[in-house]
């Protein structure tokens, strides 16, 4: 039989301010175990929580940006459950009337748009964690992250494969940093993802029964977990079997999920609109201040790339993805008077390899976009080849020198002087008559030992069109 | 001394007539002498008042002093005190020492008060007797034999026998009011917001609101002056200029309507308690004020959306006494569950059991709507009830409880009649307003309340009606036999 994968993912994006949603906690990473946990935080009785306006801000700004409807009134709800890492007891989520209502996104997988609609986002304060090792078969408890702000965006069911998926999620990632709401980091698990999946017949339009697959971190592990749970779903279903409703968790270690717990096992959250919290009221001014402090977005700047810049898709697509990249390659470009593909070709080439070998984000790399672009410009005049250019660029990653003051101490400016490539020709064909009369019998792949030898002879420095030209001139007679 | 006004005592701080170490001590002494068979102090704080008053009578000597500077009072034990334990009646909290003060403390403390100690009540606040605390009933000085009423049975109780002139309380269905009653104090309930809620452990937090309890009805409103205002870390606190509770004491109530709600004064009102309830009114119509009935035709449905509602919110409030991070954990759990059980099955008493089983069942799937949301619904009818009758009356009136304090042990075993105690009081909370009790009269040696009731912050004229009572009556005066010397 022919299966349809239907895919909705949950992504939790940890919202970018500086205290905790209901306290005045910090909530920067890496602390001591609850050094970063208040009073409110811990749940000690008396206390009660105030609202993070930022975090109300930072969603909105998200609703707007996915054109969604932004609830004018939106309500905080109790989630009741019981664990260590859960201080109050409950989660102050919202639930049915959440802060930002239905949206859509537009993805793009091989060339092909897609739009997947955004079912809603709401506001919500994360967990602590629970520290199961180094307590002497105890488990300790850290209250830091208690009360993060989370924005939890959850999508319609859309996607029909792994690829759509992953294409969502890291638009989505892009997204919110572009947006500067979360800092997207997802190794601190700033950014991270539940993916629903049910498979049913080709053309059925009822859905299958779904598992979810909770807090996945990496885009590779939400490809890869996706991709094993197709197959243990198919396995399943066209062996006669049923597919259980559970939450499952995907080892990336032996690359498998398993059942954390059923549908039967599952909690009755007996949510409740939280009384220590008025509702949130959006008013028309915050919308329009809001509204104006929107950047250009992912898919807009794409396409003013293509169209400003003359670059294939691929490319913008590419410099698009982080917005402080695509302001480097915009700066770069600048620098360098206008040379956008020479730009883009070594942005996306010598200098994303550079950063990748060194792990670095281009936020910090060494080279800044202004040297890059004085690099470039020095190739597109001719002052240098592309491969003096390399070179060059090599010393600018450990120096800070520019790429004229680089050329200039280093002697490596291109030799373009006719007069002087014509009489290093002169010599060389007068040394070497034998193949000098080779080429002229129609050997003209003896081209190539000339332009070797004057290279050799320029260290490189040889204005290869300029050589060329000549050569062809003087050998031909 | 003990019966003195806290204008008169604070009159006596200032002409130096009086320190407030030495006032501090009497009632300290007074606690000692009476309060091993009231049992209304829970925790006493002796050393802690000493130099309190030690600082306020400095305060007081640099021509500084506030109407409250060196006024001893006492707290009720669901207020967090930096420092003092903060037990909230309960085995869970015996040895919980709050971080920090709730903010009603804070602004008392601020304003020169010296706290005594803290105060008994019904285990969270989950009582109207006062026999459900871990540290045992309270008793009520017009009768030990009888309860004092709850929740803040053990802040009624003190004040009534004088152990000091003023205590804090909290009322979530009528537990500052319904105690007043009962021992024969005046206490009221400001308008929902009033008083920070920061520090005070929640039992509901929708209706759960602090107040003060005193002597009178002026002495009422020098406290809760002090108490009130704006508290940027509770969000449902009311961000408005503080209210003068005090100035308009002595104001004229002529040309004011009462209004008598005629569902409190059905043929099932006790015709010895309407006869009070009833002389009390005709004196505030002598200072002249005007009578007309009204009609609350909802009201009936109270007490039953009450505990759909306060048990809800209370089943997700005390979730955070879990056994983990403070308050009672069960000896050697045997794992998570096992903590979780053991830690809240032998922390919590019967009662906060029931309300928490109450809550969690009609929060659950299935059943929120039936229970939750059509509560929620009568909520709003109620207090559209009261926003209409206040659009004719300006202050209503009724009995504060349908009886008199009962026995001890009368009402443990049927809850329900237990809280059916609430009848009158409730309908205030689920709708947010202010109102208080008035002592206006005895059956059967017992005091009884007169529940006065205003329009949202109209506290100032709320009191102003009840301390025109007080003017004409002397009730409020009255001191248990026992107590007197």
């Amino acid at each position: 039989m022919q299966w349809e994968t239907v895919i909705g993912l949950e992504i939790h994006a940890q919202l970018a301010t500086q205290s905790k949603i209901f306290s005045g906690a910090s909530v920067a990473y890496g602390a001591e175990p609850n050094t970063q946990a208040c009073a409110v935080d811990l749940g000690l009785p008396g206390t009660l929580p105030v609202l993070n306006e930022q975090a109300v801000r930072f969603a909105v700004k998200f609703g707007l940006a996915i054109g969604a409807e932004i609830a004018p009134y939106s309500v905080f709800a109790r989630k009741n459950y019981f664990y260590p890492d859960l201080p109050k007891g409950y989660q102050t989520s919202q639930f049915d009337l959440p802060i930002v209502g239905l949206g859509e996104i537009d993805i793009i997988v091989d060339g092909e748009t897609r739009t997947i609609g955004v079912t809603r986002a709401h506001l919500e304060e994360d967990a602590g964690k629970s520290l199961h090792e180094d307590y002497q078969g105890m488990t300790g408890v850290d209250l830091n992250r208690a009360g993060t702000p989370l924005l939890e965006i959850v999508s319609e069911p859309d996607m029909r494969s792994a690829a759509e998926a992953v294409a969502y999620v890291k638009t989505l990632h892009s997204l919110v940093q572009y947006l500067g709401i979360c800092d997207g980091n997802m190794q601190e698990g700033s950014f991270r993802c539940d993916v629903n999946i049910s498979m049913r017949p080709m053309g059925q339009e009822e859905f299958g029964t779904r598992a979810e697959i909770k807090n996945l971190n990496s885009f590779r592990f939400i490809e890869k977990a996706i991709a094993h749970e197709i197959d243990r779903q198919v396995d399943l279903l066209e062996s006669g079997q049923k597919i259980v409703q559970e939450t499952r968790l995907y080892d990336s270690n032996k690359d498998e999920t398993r059942s954390m717990r059923s549908k039967e096992e599952a909690n009755d959250y007996r949510y409740f609109p939280d009384p220590d919290l008025l509702p949130v009221e959006i008013t028309t001014e915050l919308l329009d201040e809001m509204r104006s402090e929107l950047p250009e977005l992912p898919a807009a700047k794409k396409s003013r790339f293509q169209q400003q810049y003359k670059l294939s898709e691929y490319d913008a697509s590419v410099l698009t993805v982080q917005r402080v990249q695509a302001d480097y390659y915009e700066q770069a470009v600048s620098a360098s008077n206008g040379e956008a593909k020479l730009v883009a070709n070594w942005l996306m080439g010598e200098l994303s390899a550079a950063l990748n070998k060194e792990s670095l984000d281009i936020s910090k790399s060494p080279v800044s976009a202004e040297r890059l672009g004085g690099l470039v410009s020095r190739i597109a005049d001719q002052t240098i080849s592309g491969k003096i250019a390399k070179k060059v660029f090599e010393l600018m990653w450990s120096s800070d020198d520019s790429a004229d003051e680089i050329i200039e101490r280093e002697g490596l400016k291109q030799i373009s002087d006719t007069g002087a490539l014509e009489k290093m020709i002169d010599q060389l064909m007068a040394d070497n008559t034998a193949q000098v009369e080779q080429f002229r019998a129609g050997k003209t792949k003896m081209l190539g030992f000339f332009v070797g030898q004057l290279m050799k002879q320029t260290q490189g420095k040889a204005n290869p069109q300029e050589l060329n030209k000549l050569l062809q001139e003087k050998l031909k007679g | 001394m003990y019966n003195k006004s806290l204008k008169q005592l604070s009159t006596s701080l200032q002409n130096k007539e009086l320190s407030s170490v030495e006032l501090s001590q009497y009632f300290l002494d007074r606690i000692k002498r009476y309060d091993g068979e009231l049992n209304s102090v829970i925790t006493l704080n002796e050393e802690a008042a000493l130099a309190e008053a030690a600082q306020a009578d400095k305060i007081i000597h640099a021509g500084n002093a506030g109407p409250l500077t060196g006024i001893p009072l006492l707290h009720k034990d669901i207020f967090c005190t930096k420092g003092l334990r903060t037990s909230c009646g309960s085995k869970m909290l015996d040895n919980f020492i709050a971080p920090y003060s709730a903010t009603a403390v804070n602004k008392l403390t601020q304003a020169g008060t010296v706290m005594l100690g803290k105060t008994n009540m019904d285990e969270f606040a989950m009582g109207s007797s006062n026999e459900t605390s871990f540290y045992g009933a309270v008793k009520n000085p017009w009768d030990l034999k009888t309860v004092p009423g709850g929740s803040s049975g053990g802040s009624a109780a003190a004040v009534a026998a004088r152990l000091a002139p003023i205590a804090s309380g909290t009322d979530t269905g009528g537990s500052i009011r319904q105690p007043a009653a009962f021992c024969g104090i005046t206490g009221i309930k400001p308008t929902y917001g009033s008083v920070s809620r920061y520090g005070m452990i929640a039992f509901a937090s929708s209706l759960d609101q602090a107040g003060s309890m005193a002597k009178s009805a002026e002495d009422a409103a020098y406290m809760l002056q002090a108490m009130s205002g704006f508290d940027e870390k509770d969000s449902t606190s009311v961000d408005r200029p503080p209210a003068d509770l005090v100035s308009g004491l002595g104001d004229s109530i002529k040309g004011l309507t009462i209004g008598l709600p005629k569902e409190f004064f059905g043929d099932d009102l006790d015709d010895e308690m309407r006869q009070k309830v009833e002389a009390a009114i005709d004196s505030i119509k002598s200072a002249g004020a005007s009578i007309k009935e009204i009609s609350l035709p909802n009201i009936n449905l109270s007490v039953p959306a009450y505990y759909v509602v306060a048990p809800a919110e209370c089943s997700a409030n005390l979730s955070r006494f879990d056994g983990v991070r403070f308050g009672y954990r069960c000896e050697s759990p045997k794992d998570l569950e096992d903590l979780y059980k053991r830690s809240r099955g032998e922390g919590f008493g019967d009662e906060v059991k029931r309300r928490i089983m109450m809550g969690a069942y009609v929060l659950s799937a299935g059943y929120y709507d039936a229970y939750y949301k059509k509560a929620q619904q009568v909520r709003r009818l109620i207090k559209q009830d009261f926003v209409n009758a206040f659009k004719e009356v300006d202050i209503i009136a009724s009995a504060t409880a349908p009886s008199v304090a009962f026995t001890a042990g009368e009402k443990t075993d049927d809850p329900v009649s237990m809280y059916l105690s609430d009848t009158f009081t409730i309908g205030v909370n689920l709708a947010g307003l202010p109102g208080m009790s008035v002592p206006c009269g005895y059956i059967n040696k017992m005091p009884v309340g007169l529940q006065l009731i205003g329009n949202y912050y109209d506290e100032s004229r709320l009191l102003n009606v009840a301390h025109q009572y007080q003017q004409l009556t002397d009730w409020h005066t009255h001191v248990p036999a026992g107590f007197e010397e």
